[in-house]
């Protein structure tokens, strides 16, 4: 007998399930390679990385916090948790939009150019939106906005039509609600 | 107790204090300074590999045959990359050691200096942890981190990169203490209500089978001793993975041999039809599980491992258990006995029985032969000529490697040293030096093929040089067998570049190295052949020529469940074996 079917060796698609989006918060010994670690296992093994921040947040006990916004499926959302905690110098991981109510905000530098009734909506906007004016010139703003990034991304479709020249985004950062830490 | 000396000096009394006997390097401009160190010492043993490849995979050889953190030496740029693929070896069947490479000068660092490379960047993926050391005050304790992250938790291979000017450096040595990490701390005790319906689940099971893996091996002799005694005082049967052979012993009558591509019917078909897997040290990879969609299916899975990562990557289970395979075990024995569980007694005698008609399908029955040595049948010989022994066996990577999986027997662990995670020829000869350097009086075989064993084939120097009597022994079928066999199988017998014209005489080989070689091409003959190559004191290449078109058999083509399994003609049919008879390609 021969076998049924196609002859291909190559193993059937896996059944596709929901992709959804989380925020995973880091906690790592701030060395020399750590973020190329984090990096090189995102890329090695094929996960997405829609936002990544970094920054020494304990400086006496050299630690660093890291935010990956990602998306995949609740497997392999599980799957990138449990291979970042095999990183040896990686200290813990939190999946923030599992470990209950958190904040979770972004920073951008807006730069828009126009002049008359354009100037003025752009103005009007920004105060609606608690957007700061941190560099004019008579033909421009350079605005700055802090918040969740579908305010954000609202404010920044707002200006596109107004004159938007270039953005500038830090990517989501995010802390738990309530007294407790991390 | 602090002592000041050279960045070299504390590597060599790191070692030392690590319990490194042996150290497999192969010198060069950017080690130097330690290979001055080794010279005015005798604590440390060096073994010059004749490649680096050659020194990670003996390495591998003697760390996987005595549990111990085995350890490596090599210089910057081409002796690093050289190591590279003995490092990733070693990281996909998790086994421990610290290869210590050298790097230009701190001050030339990223200037592209004369044999220097990204030796971080390149082995960070392919290593469980690594360290460039700039300052000579870290390397006492990075030294000491890297044995311990090596051989805790999930095992793996860690680099440390030294710097020549660091290796010059004078500073303060100390020796090796109780808090050997600031972070890393692997979990061993598994939770306890989590083993507790685990046990529940086991006592209501119809149909159950434990799948076992490497994980058992590397967890300790006392793992698999617990084992032992769990399966037997469950009465359920038993399979594994082609690294945790040796685990459970072959002999006993509850053992269904290995599962997976290469598998036996009877392993692959209990895992199929299943009702509770209890899944031990092993990571349902694609070889084990076929098709992912049609694995085990209407299954209950319990999954005990030591990295949280492995659980749920590709199956997912019901009852994960993080923990050490021994810590969990031994967990799980006292609560079995401590409730006095058993399993449903009637139905396990029915799944038995139905377990002992697979089993009567013969499934790695062949031809024989009387005037051309079948594969199988050298396995079978060699196995008959010592079994009685203490013998650890080695392989390349091909058809030879799936048939010693089949028909030489392992009765105890760490006796099997074979590459199953990268699949790479050319470990089986290097382990086998390092086995036989950590086993100086037991005999050592290389079961090769002919395409394998050359690509490491200089380490026969190595052996030589240090009486290592290893024997290698080839399956000589001249084609890269598992590849013409995927090509016969699956892409219409167009046997594209797999057959090895021109290969060595073998014999000639071996004397032109100064050791022995034994040719043997007919099955009246290979008793006796084999008979000299174990009595030889030295080094043997054993050029046995067999069948050149024999297929491995059983075989799952990838992609494929396990009850869609090609068997060899030779194997009997038994009409009644199976339900799934009709799906089942013979
Ligand atoms: C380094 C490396 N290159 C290529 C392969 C792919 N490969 C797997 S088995 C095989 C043939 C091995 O031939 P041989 O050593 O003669 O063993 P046989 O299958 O004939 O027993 C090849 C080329 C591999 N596993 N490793
Ligand atoms: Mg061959």
């Amino acid at each position: 007998m021969s076998m049924q079917a196609s002859t291909s060796h190559y193993p059937a698609a896996t059944v596709s399930q929901r992709v959804e989006q989380h925020t995973l918060c880091v906690l790592v010994d701030n060395e020399p390679g750590v973020l190329a670690r984090v990096i090189g296992l995102f890329s090695g093994r094929g996960y997405n990385i829609d936002s990544l921040t970094v920054s020494e947040t304990e400086h006496e006990k050299h630690l660093s916090r890291i935010t990956i916004v990602t998306r995949g499926t609740p497997m392999v959302i599980e799957q990138i948790k449990n291979q970042l905690e095999r990183i040896v110098p990686i200290h813990r991981v939190i999946d923030m939009t599992l470990a209950g109510p958190c904040l979770q905000r972004e920073l951008a530098m807006v730069k828009v150019r126009g002049k008359g009734e354009a100037r003025m909506e752009a103005l009007r906007l920004s105060d609606a939106f608690r957007a700061r004016v941190i560099d004019a010139t008579t033909e421009s703003f350079v605005f700055e906005i802090t918040g969740a990034t579908d305010k954000i991304d609202s404010f920044i479709n707002l200006m596109l039509p107004i004159g938007l020249v270039e953005v500038a985004r830090t990517g989501v950062v995010a802390i738990g609600r309530g007294p407790d830490g991390m | 107790m602090m002592k000041e000396m050279t960045g070299a000096e504390m590597v060599i009394q790191a070692l030392a204090d690590q319990g490194v006997e042996d150290l497999f390097g192969y010198p060069g401009g950017a080690v130097l300074p330690i290979y001055d160190a080794l010279f005015h010492q005798e604590k440390v043993r060096h073994i010059l590999v004749r490649h680096e490849q050659g020194a990670v995979h003996a390495a591998e050889g003697y760390a996987r045959s005595t549990g111990k953190v085995a350890a490596v030496l090599v210089t910057s740029g081409p002796g690093a990359t050289n190591a590279v693929t003995g490092l990733t070896d070693a990281l996909m069947d998790s086994v421990p050691l610290v290869c210590i490479t050298g790097q230009v000068p701190t001050h030339l660092i990223g200037n592209d200096a004369f044999q220097e490379c990204d030796t971080v960047g390149i082995t960070r993926p392919c290593t469980k942890h690594n360290y460039l050391v700039k300052d000579v005050a870290d390397l006492p304790r990075v030294l000491h981190e890297a044995f311990y992250v090596a051989g805790s938790g999930r095992p793996g291979p860690v680099v440390v990169d030294i710097p020549k000017d660091v290796q010059f450096a004078k500073g303060m040595y100390f020796k090796p203490n109780d808090f050997p990490h600031k972070g890393y701390r692997p979990k061993l005790k598994g939770d306890i209500d989590k083993i507790k319906a685990a046990i529940e689940l086991m006592r209501n099971a119809k149909r159950p089978v434990f799948y076992t893996g490497g994980g058992v091996i590397n967890s300790g002799r006392e793992a698999s001793h617990l084992l032992r005694e769990l399966v037997r005082v469950t009465g359920f049967p038993i399979t594994s993975t082609l690294l945790g052979l040796g685990a459970f012993p072959a002999a006993d009558p509850q053992w269904l041999g290995m599962l997976g591509m290469h598998g036996t019917y009877e392993a692959n078909l209990t895992m199929h039809g299943c009702d509770l897997m209890i899944c031990v040290g092993a990571r349902f990879e694609d070889r084990i599980t076929g098709r992912i969609d049609a694995f085990a299916p209407g299954s209950k899975k319990i999954h005990i491992d030591i990295d949280p990562s492995s659980i749920n990557k590709n199956v997912k289970v019901d009852i994960p258990i993080i923990g050490d395979c021994a810590h969990v075990l031994e967990d799980m024995l006292r609560l079995w006995r401590s409730s006095a569980a058993v399993a449903d007694p009637a139905a396990l005698k029915a799944w038995w029985a139905q377990i002992e008609k697979w089993r009567g399908r013969k499934s790695l029955a062949y031809k024989t032969s009387s005037d051309i040595i079948k594969p199988q049948y050298a396995i079978e010989r060699l196995y008959a000529a010592t079994r009685d022994r203490d013998v650890y066996i080695t392989t390349e990577v091909g058809q030879h490697q799936m048939w010693a999986a089949q028909f030489f027997r392992f009765e105890e662990p760490n006796r099997w040293m074979t590459s199953g995670g990268l699949g790479t020829m050319g470990y089986g000869l290097p382990a086998a030096v390092g086995v036989q350097r950590a086993h100086p009086d037991s005999l050592v075989i290389d079961i090769a093929g002919e395409a394998s064993v050359l690509m490491t084939m200089q380490e026969i120097s190595t052996a030589v040089q240090y009486r290592l009597p290893i024997k290698i022994f080839i399956l000589n079928n001249q084609y890269m067998g598992m590849v013409r066999q995927w090509q016969e199988l699956l892409h219409g017998g167009r046997y594209s570049e797999s057959y090895t014209e021109a290969l060595p005489d073998f014999v000639k080989l071996a004397e032109a190295y100064h050791a022995v070689g034994i040719r043997c091409d007919k099955p009246s003959e290979l008793d006796a052949a084999i008979k000299h190559m174990i009595d030889v004191p030295k080094p043997v290449i054993f050029d046995c020529v067999v069948d050149p078109a024999e297929n491995c058999f059983p075989m799952i083509p990838s992609g494929r469940a396990h009850n869609e399994m090609l068997l060899s003609d030779a194997a009997e049919s038994i009409e009644d074996a199976i339900t799934e008879e009709g799906k089942v390609m013979v």
